[in-house]
């Protein structure tokens, strides 16, 4: 791909990260890997296998018990991360252009300030006529969406998303893995997509980072150098099929130690 | 999409309950006058009516001041229940060491208390007892209701507000308080109506000759057996309990009906 420098430093670098629970349960163990600048790597696995801690670590939300998260690009995280979860998680008082702005506000900057750019993050999502409108008003979609313009009012250079599209039907489920993947292009955030499904993530990802449970750890790690934008002739190609088929090999082979 | 209900549908609402109201008091009228009840047994609704406009002058002057104890005792428990819930989320031991202490003042019934307060503040100050009795009773659901309302936020919002550095005060008043106002909403409408029956309890505790108040008025009726009057009173009474209750549960709507489940009305 044009403007991919192999030699830059990652954005991210996980060493040895592990995660034990209070309960025992051991979430996360000698988890390796590093991300580069304006990449999207998809974590995929099964239930419990500790790619959500995972995401929580890097977000800075928990702390890892053993390893080292290490920031070469920037030297320090990022002071801006969108986070993206599995439910929309709206304030439900409060209209979606109010949620939009909640980062910026939280920040302390004034809504005269942010209309601009909140106005611009719910157009870029294709909302810009329902900025009034309530969460409840809203369709499933429209409240992702949102949730996807609250993350990216910022302009966070990373965003992560934990499994952001599983609660939805399959046909907006597609829709919104595109419109993902156009604001990715024209954004280039660094994203890190947690994913149950071997077919978005082979979809939607440079690089699928497979995982396996109990112990939490990377399985396989599998880059996908098919160009964007991917669109429905790379999901009928025997290329799409033969990644995902190699992904499930990965995790079945996981599943059987 | 907004649902709202149809004028007739409104309509019935309101004529259907007032219907039955209206056939009530004419049963009782005519069974009253059939039957030849004597008037210190059971008055005729015309008979209440009548000693109603009599006594117009003495009752507004009594519903006054149950009025005003209420609604002081009602405000203040709304301040300092949701103050003390405030003061609760944020620090735990300060939660630990005084909820029981609330729990306390809760279930040790008001009539047994009224006599204490009433020397503490002197019988020369029988209204002021009364308002903190009235808001003894009235302060613990609103307490109980907020508590419970600011622990209900959303956990990844929680994580969200975090992860944009997000201050106390910030969490409290973007986060904490909007997801608890369902909650304070709901304790306020049965703080409302307990401050009334505070009120009242009060101050037939206070006994003779030292309250004003509506509950008086109803204890000097019966002791002159001029029950009209009583009925009077009595009916004054209900009447108030039900504006306040309309009153808080149409504030209710208000506030929720664009984003709450609770205030959202279903066409069915």
């Amino acid at each position: 791909m044009s403007g991919k420098r192999p030699d830059a430093p990652p954005l991210l670098s996980l060493t040895g990260i592990g995660k034990t629970y209070a309960n025992g349960i051991v979430a996360l163990s000698g988890i390796d890997a590093s991300i580069r600048e304006g990449g999207f790597v998809s974590l995929v696995g099964p239930s419990g296998c500790g790619k959500s801690t995972l995401l929580r670590i890097i977000a800075g939300l928990i702390e890892a018990d053993t390893g080292t998260l290490s920031w070469p690009a920037s030297g320090t995280r990022p002071a801006d991360i969108g986070f993206v979860f599995q439910d929309a998680t709206l304030m439900p008082w409060a209209r979606a252009s109010d949620n939009v702005y909640l980062p910026l506000k939280l920040k302390g900057i004034s809504w005269k300030q942010a209309e601009p750019r909140v106005m611009d993050a719910l157009q870029r999502v294709g909302l810009a006529d329902f900025a009034n409108a309530y969460p409840r008003e809203l369709s499933g979609g429209m409240r992702m969406r949102v949730s996807i313009a609250r993350a990216l009012v910022t302009e966070p250079p990373l965003l992560l998303m934990d499994e952001p599209f599983a609660a939805l039907d399959e046909f907006t489920r597609g829709k919104l893995d595109d419109d993902l993947l156009a604001l990715w292009q024209a954004q280039r955030f660094t994203t890190v997509f947690v994913t149950h499904s071997i077919y978005e993530s082979v979809y939607l990802s440079e690089r699928v980072l497979v995982m396996g449970a109990r112990p939490g750890r990377i399985l396989a790690d599998i880059e996908i150098s098919e160009p964007f934008p991917r669109g429905h002739t790379f999901r009928e190609s025997p290329r799409y099929i033969e990644i995902c088929a190699q992904v499930s090999a990965a995790l079945r082979e996981g599943a059987a130690i | 999409m907004r649902h709202h209900d149809t004028m007739p549908a409104r309509l019935a609402r309101f004529l259907v309950p007032a219907g039955v109201g209206l056939l009530f008091l004419g049963a009782w009228e005519l069974l009253v006058a059939t039957y030849d009840i004597p008037r210190f047994v059971l008055p005729a609704p015309s008979a209440i009516w009548e000693s109603f406009v009599q006594n117009f002058g003495s009752l507004m002057t009594s519903l006054w001041v149950t009025l005003r104890v209420t609604i002081s005792a009602f405000l203040l428990a709304v301040v300092g229940g949701v103050g003390l819930a405030i003061l609760f989320s944020q620090n735990r031991h300060v939660e630990m060491a005084l909820f029981p202490y609330a729990v306390v003042l809760q279930v040790t019934p008001v009539v047994s208390i009224a006599p204490l307060i009433l020397i503490w503040v002197g019988y020369d100050n029988v209204e002021f007892a009364l308002l903190i009795l009235a808001w003894i009773v009235a302060f613990f659901p609103i307490l109980s209701n907020t508590t419970l309302g600011l622990r209900s936020a959303d956990h990844n919002l929680r994580d969200l507000f975090r992860l944009y550095g997000a201050s106390r005060w910030q969490v409290l008043t973007e986060l904490q308080l909007p997801s608890a106002l369902p909650y304070i909403l709901a304790g306020m409408k049965i703080s409302g109506g307990l401050a009334l029956i505070g009120a009242v309890v009060a101050e037939f505790v206070a006994g003779s000759g030292s309250g004003n108040g509506l509950a008086w008025r109803i204890v000097e009726a019966g002791n002159r057996l001029d029950i009209p009057r009583m009925f009077a009173a009595l009916f004054l009474l209900s009447g108030l309990g039900i504006l306040i209750f309309f009153g808080l549960t149409l504030m209710e709507q208000r506030l929720l009906r664009r984003w709450h489940e609770s205030a959202i009305l279903r066409e069915s």
